[in-house]
């Protein structure tokens, strides 16, 4: 009786050791401009790549979505990563190349990524290829730099974790809902350890777009790893795609792809269940993931936690420049952003767009799509037309202002409401306020100027 | 790097939960060469003011000898990025001592030297009582999973992995290159079974 876990686990345990860590095989390794500390430990041992052809690089962290790269150091940092691919023999996608966009957006997009591969690369959003039942996780610099010099990493394998999530999300709510739930009743922390299995019917029921989406935010509560097993919207959404396999090698992977999922009677370490009805579209008013709650709630207010959480929330809500006891759907907002590696992909977009559509944002905002590809793919449906129509600003694809790396960014005290993955202080800029939410609920707060409960401006809509 | 398997130092309180990789480093940092050193730019934004005025009274700004952190639930939480950690160490911290940490952090700070101490809430809670704002003499032994202040031990948390890692100093790269047959033969192996495993000529741009 194995999980997905163990089964995945299994097929790339290279040996034991007595300390109780597994070499594992390294199937896929993604690297970026941020992986350049790793390269240089790989240049100070005089060490080769070991797999060049298992090893992708591609230009996100800094990548300028406007025009040319914002400062010297910036340029340098995109140079270097692309003077590192050409030293080594890796195949890199540069900023010119059509196949760029952000590392969790391009893996599956291009078939790198698929059932039944570990995949590492430096970078805690790795998490996202699980949606696929791939051992996806994120790795530092220095096991960076050993998988580049043996393509294999030591682990030690994690507990299991199955979130199941019966029932159906309704109307207006999605992946990154259902996401910011679990987080909001488990904790940031609340995962630490443990590999998460998402199953139930609201699970199955989810695009991969939804289905990366919620394993890409499995590190926000605290997992390294999330995984869904692979079914026919798996198969369907790989099959054409370049790298991954075609014609009978297709079919043959697809029935070992089937074998991919927990045994009936699979033991998790730990089991918890939601019911997806009673998600509701969410928000986060702090400045940690787990400071999650339904639009329709109000600011928490200190005087009702204990003392601990007290301190916590009252300096919470003086970074956020919030009252106690507010309606969540009082707050105004300055500004807007759709985009990164969790929700920048062609369903958050025409999630988005099916707000918008005849409709003007009463704030500023930038969209950047998550990969060149969805990029000409939006621009082929229209849906750059509804973005600029409503005001906001259609750019380029990269990381762009989810981690403020490439010169977009939220000016101090600015209030953001952003499709991204992390509220921490000063993550989209020193002192700005950002505020986590679904692509239509930022679109809908965008035409509103302040958090707003999307479900009734669907109405008459497809929510796409 | 070198092992360590005692430390005594000067250990100091940071009491702030969920203090994340964002905090602990800035993004806009992180381009810099390690070879500059990234000390100064450890938890940079909660230190100082919006023009890098320093704020006197925050702990390391209090305590710049400090070289064992006390921190709350959730220390490291967040990014991948190595750079929170080095940040730490060359500022010259060489333990945290937390009830939990972030996963790939702990990783991190393992490969670089750092110790991750995991301790129960409560006896993360007799230390900040006893330490507080001030700076205290603590001892830190890693084989016998103790840390010593005043006349009060306390234990941690470390799997045998890791604290081999630490005492060691040992660099992983050199203990995988004595496996090298044994990855060479499941690399045969895998390529064998399941050929698609290795992508597929590139047929787009």
């Amino acid at each position: 009786m194995n999980t997905l876990l163990d089964k995945l686990w299994n097929a790339h345990e290279i040996l034991t050791n007595e300390d109780g860590r597994s070499l594992l095989w390294v199937d896929r390794h993604l690297v970026h401009e941020g992986s350049h500390h790793a390269f240089a430990k790989l240049a100070a041992r005089g060490a080769r790549v070991a797999e060049p052809g298992l090893t992708i690089g591609v230009v996100d962290h800094y990548a300028p979505t406007r025009g040319s790269a914002a400062t010297p150091a910036i340029a340098r940092m995109i140079q270097t990563l692309e003077d590192n691919a050409a030293a080594y023999g890796l195949t890199c996608f540069g900023l010119k190349d059509p196949r760029q966009g952000i590392v969790h957006v391009i893996g599956p997009e291009q078939g790198l990524t698929l059932p039944g591969l570990l995949i590492n690369c430096g970078d805690s959003h790795t998490s996202t290829h699980g949606a696929f039942g791939a051992l996806a996780f994120g790795i530092g610099a220095t096991e960076v730099a050993h998988v580049l010099a043996t393509q294999t990493i030591w682990q030690t394998k994690p507990k299991s974790l199955r979130i199941n999530v019966t029932g159906q999300l309704g109307p207006g709510v999605g992946a990154k809902d259902l996401a910011l739930a679990w987080i909001a009743k488990l904790g940031t922390g609340g995962a630490q350890g443990h590999a998460v299995e998402y199953s139930g019917d609201a699970v199955r029921a989810l695009s991969m777009e939804g289905r990366m989406t919620l394993c890409n935010l499995s590190i926000e509560g605290g997992a390294r790893f999330g995984m869904i097993a692979p079914d026919e919207t798996t198969f369907d959404y790989i099959s054409g795609r370049p790298y991954a396999p075609s014609g009978p090698a297709f079919d043959k992977a697809v029935d070992y792809w089937q074998t991919l999922s927990s045994d009936h009677h699979a033991e998790f370490d730990r089991d918890v269940t939601l019911d997806a009805a009673e998600i509701a579209p969410i928000v986060t008013w702090g400045t940690s993931p787990e400071d999650a709650l339904p639009v329709t709630a109000s600011v928490p207010s200190p005087s009702d936690a204990s003392k601990d959480d007290a301190e916590r929330i009252t300096a919470t809500l003086d970074y956020m420049g919030l009252t106690p006891g507010k309606a969540l759907t009082d707050v105004e907002i300055d500004q807007v952003f759709i985009g990164s590696c969790t929700n920048a992909r062609i369903e958050d977009l025409r999630a988005a767009a099916a707000v918008l559509a005849g409709r003007r944002s009463k704030v500023p905002g930038l969209v950047s799509p998550g990969s060149q590809q969805i990029k000409s793919q939006a621009e082929a449906e229209g849906l750059d037309r509804i973005f600029t129509d409503a005001g906001l600003d259609w750019v380029g694809a990269g990381c762009s202002m989810c981690v403020a790396m490439n010169g977009d960014s939220v000016a101090p005290g600015k209030r953001c409401a952003s499709t991204t993955n992390r509220n921490f202080r000063g993550r989209q800029g020193r002192g700005a306020r950002t505020h986590l939410m679904s692509p239509a609920m930022v679109a809908a707060a965008a035409v509103t100027g302040h958090l707003t409960d999307v479900r009734p401006m669907l109405e008459g809509r497809s929510a796409a | 790097m070198s092992g360590w398997k005692t430390h005594l130092g000067k250990a100091i309180c940071l009491d702030i939960e969920n203090v994340d990789t964002d905090q602990l480093i800035p993004a806009r940092f992180m381009s810099t060469p390690r070879a500059e050193g990234y000390g100064s730019f450890l938890l940079h934004d909660m230190r100082s003011d919006s023009s890098g005025v320093p704020f006197s009274d925050f702990p390391i700004n209090k305590h710049p000898n400090a070289s064992i952190l006390i921190g709350r639930r959730n220390f490291g939480s967040g990014s991948s990025r190595e750079a929170a950690v080095y940040a730490l160490v060359d500022f010259g911290i060489r333990a945290i001592v937390a009830p939990s940490f972030g996963d790939i952090f702990a990783s991190n700070s393992v490969n670089n030297g750092l110790l991750p101490a995991l301790v129960s809430e409560e006896d993360a809670t007799r230390l900040f009582a006893l330490i507080d704002d001030d700076e205290v003499d603590l001892s830190i032994d890693i084989e016998k999973r103790k840390i010593t202040v005043g006349d009060q031990s306390i234990p941690f948390i470390l799997s045998e992995a890791w604290a081999q890692k630490l005492i060691n100093g040992w660099d992983d790269i050199d203990l995988t290159e004595h496996h090298r047959p044994a990855i060479a033969a499941y690399r045969a192996r895998r390529a064998q079974t399941l050929p698609w495993v290795f992508p597929a000529e590139e047929t787009a741009g």
